[in-house]
């Protein structure tokens, strides 16, 4: 495939293997956090591990929408599943991520709930189109990338005069997300998070642009190398962090500079502007409530607020103990220290969060880098 | 072959045992799939004890929708039963086919799927000698379900087994990955994306017999559908206690179909096909074997992916084509819904 097979390619690939291994010292270890769940993937699928010296390790970071979102939020989703006349419209990932007691969009759906799956915001659209006497509630969830297009969707909303389409904002932000992890105290104070540099994000950065790292790298000294989330420019990224390290650098550095510009996607941010605003704070898993990291609906645009709409009373729900999401989120710890990973908690029975999304690191583990724990033949 | 199409729609009484039945019997499976034993008009079929084993294998096929680029429910029901028969060494004689159809279903769509069902049957030498027609309630069923039972016999001293499998036996792929998958999930609905991809539906009984010679050396084979190559290595791995490596290379995957997993985050191995092969077989034949395939224009695509390895953990990993590694797992979350 042509503009793919580029960046896939095994000789370019065998050739940044070698340039890391030359340049990376023996006498430290490199550790590097890959900020989104695009990059963890691409990292298990690839094989990359496979690629890399052992003082080279990646810590997969909190940047998988599905996994991030708290059991509260999910649940306010199956309550809303659940209201008469509604449908509710999610991505397919969201669908199994487990609520309290056990419940889930599946396990609503089972139930009688209304529960659609869909590729895009644009599904729903129709749907509120196709179904007027029904309230359609599309569960917006993610990062900068799918903000936009829920900004045009209530846009579009308000053209058509489809009162019947509603948002359940759940959209958040990278930048505060980085911001709580350089602050925890894992980090500032208890040595247990070692964070030489991040993997700033693929798509998102076409749209927020690269300036918004340089704060993290002149700030709390870290490099951030913007990557695409295809392997070659995963490994090329981290050359290129071990570089900066080498040098004593921290600076932002443009390696997917194919997509990204440092101001960004202008017409997208002014959209985003004009339908959402920042919360005071806003719940994650892992990271518990992080200032001003999460979007809600303007008052302007309260007519289709699924929040605004549904009063929902939810209690807040307690995370399972024993799942290790929320440390395996703060990069703290590896999906193999969770003691639920793979006996209890598997893609076919996800506990946290982390094993549902094929983004987040526990299922990414599982499903493609469980050969590298032990020896084997060959 | 030019056929008059039929006129109207499936109504309760064609499932009722009336002469409505008996018209559409009559006039449309008797006709399409004639031969001595449905002449004979009798619930079931009588046929002659063969010398050797018996197989027989049953596939119910509920495809939505019922008409895709490459082939339909009918010639679907034909070959993913012949293949299930034909996998086991057998040569596939006989069919049953039980038809469910829903009230409005029209009877021109009907002829079509039978038409082709004979066509695939004609095709692959078995007789459909006995079936069934039931009627259910609009909205009850999904235009028609059609289950077809085969049997087939194994006149070779035939018996393969996952569980033969050993280090060092090698993996061979009769064709390309996924094109089924991809072709049914281009045409669901919300997700209608351009392909020139066609099914990949086909009767594989004509190859497998071509290897005849080499019967004795072939440890196993099966038909990766639902869950794709990755299950049924991993199913293997199990059955046999080894390990797989597979060579991600070698995969023969056509580029539609990379294109359309890559955009929908999908993977190849997970997707189903309906006329491909998975071979394990003795290292020695591989070449031989893979040449013979090659030979025919069902496995023209085909080549050898990967070999059995010592491995106690039962893993099946991929060397990626970028030069790391992976594993190959199962397909876990949502199936494609309705696809054979």
């Amino acid at each position: 495939m042509k503009y793919v097979d580029e960046y896939r390619d095994a000789q370019a690939a065998r050739h940044i293997a070698a340039r890391i291994r030359e340049e990376a010292r023996p006498n430290r270890a490199y550790h590097f956090m890959e900020f989104c769940g695009g990059h963890t993937h691409a990292i298990f699928r690839y094989g990359i591990p496979r690629l890399l010296p052992d003082n080279v390790r990646m810590i997969h970071g909190p940047g998988c929408p599905v996994c991030v979102l708290p059991m509260h939020r999910v649940d306010l989703a199956i309550e809303l599943a659940h209201q008469p006349g509604v449908i509710l419209c999610t991505y397919g990932d969201m669908m199994r991520v487990p609520g309290s007691r056990k419940r889930s969009l599946l396990t609503a759906r089972a139930e009688g709930a209304d529960v659609r799956m869909v590729y895009s915001v644009n599904d729903a659209l129709t749907l509120a189109r196709q179904h007027p006497d029904r309230t359609v509630v599309f569960f917006a969830i993610g990062f900068e990338t799918t903000t936009p297009p829920t900004a045009v969707a209530l846009h579009t909303a308000r053209r058509e005069k489809l009162s019947n389409f509603l948002v359940f904002c759940n959209h958040v932000l990278t930048p505060s997300a980085i911001t709580a992890i350089l602050e925890s105290p894992e980090l500032r104070e208890l040595g247990t998070l070692k964070l030489d540099g991040f993997i700033g994000p693929a798509h998102v950065s076409t749209v927020i642009g690269s300036q918004p790292y340089r704060y993290f790298a002149e700030e709390y000294h870290k490099p951030v190398v913007i990557a695409g989330f295809e392997p070659l420019d995963v490994l090329q990224a981290i050359l290129m962090l071990i570089r900066q390290v080498n040098e004593g650098r921290a600076e932002v550095e443009n390696e997917f500079s194919r997509a990204v510009t440092e101001g960004g996607n202008d017409r997208a941010k002014a959209l985003v502007a004009d339908v959402f605003e920042l919360r005071k704070s806003f719940l994650w898993r892992g990271l518990g409530q992080v200032p001003y990291s999460g979007l809600r609906i303007k008052a302007d645009y309260r007519d289709h607020d699924a929040e605004a709409r549904f009063r929902l009373d939810v209690p807040v729900a307690r995370e399972n103990k024993a799942c290790e999401c929320p440390a395996i989120l703060r990069g703290v710890k590896a999906p193999r220290d969770c003691k639920l990973f793979g006996t209890v908690c598997t893609p076919e029975n996800p506990i946290g969060s982390c094993m549902v999304s094929s983004e987040g690191a526990c299922a990414a583990y599982y499903t493609y880098g469980r050969y590298m724990e032990t020896t084997h033949e060959s | 072959m030019s056929r008059k199409p039929l006129q109207g729609r499936i109504e309760m009484s064609h499932g009722g045992g009336g002469r409505a039945m008996a018209d559409l019997i009559d006039h449309l499976f008797l006709e399409a799939f004639d031969n001595p034993w449905l002449r004979q008009l009798n619930d079931q079929a009588s046929l002659d004890a063969p010398n050797g084993r018996i197989v027989m294998a049953t596939d119910a096929h509920v495809i939505s929708p019922l008409f895709f680029p490459g082939g339909d429910i009918g010639s679907l029901s034909v070959h993913g039963t012949v293949n299930d028969v034909a996998l086991s060494g057998a040569v596939p004689r006989y069919l049953s086919a039980s038809f469910i159809l829903e009230e409005g279903l029209s009877i021109a769509d009907l002829q079509r799927i039978v038409h082709s069902m004979a066509d695939a049957a004609r095709e692959a030498g078995v007789a459909i000698v006995t079936g069934d027609t039931k009627v259910v309630e609009r909205g009850k069923g999904d235009g028609v379900f059609i289950t077809t039972t085969g049997v087939g016999v194994l006149e070779a001293d035939t018996a393969w087994s996952p569980s033969a499998i050993r280090p060092g036996d090698k993996l061979i792929l009769t064709g390309t990955l996924g094109d089924h998958g991809i072709t049914i999930l281009s045409l669901r609905e919300g997700l209608n994306f351009d392909t020139d991809l066609t099914s990949d539906t086909q009767s594989l009984n004509h190859l497998i017999q071509s290897l005849s010679p080499w019967f004795g050396d072939i440890v196993t084979m099966r038909d990766p559908t639902r869950g794709g190559l990755s299950a049924v290595l991993n199913e293997w791995a199990r059955a046999a206690g080894c390990g797989f490596v597979i060579e991600e290379q070698a995969l023969p995957i056509r580029e539609s179909v990379r294109g359309a997993c890559d955009f929908l985050g999908l993977d190849p191995l997970h997707i189903a096909n309906e006329g491909k092969a998975v071979i394990a077989c003795r290292p020695e034949v591989a070449e031989a074997l893979l040449a013979a395939i090659k030979a025919r224009p069902e496995g023209r695509d085909a080549a050898i992916i990967g070999e059995a390895v010592a491995d106690e953990r039962q893993f099946v990993r991929m060397h990626t084509a970028f030069g790391g590694e992976r594993m190959v797992d199962w397909l876990s979350g949502e199936q494609l819904p309705r696809i054979c």
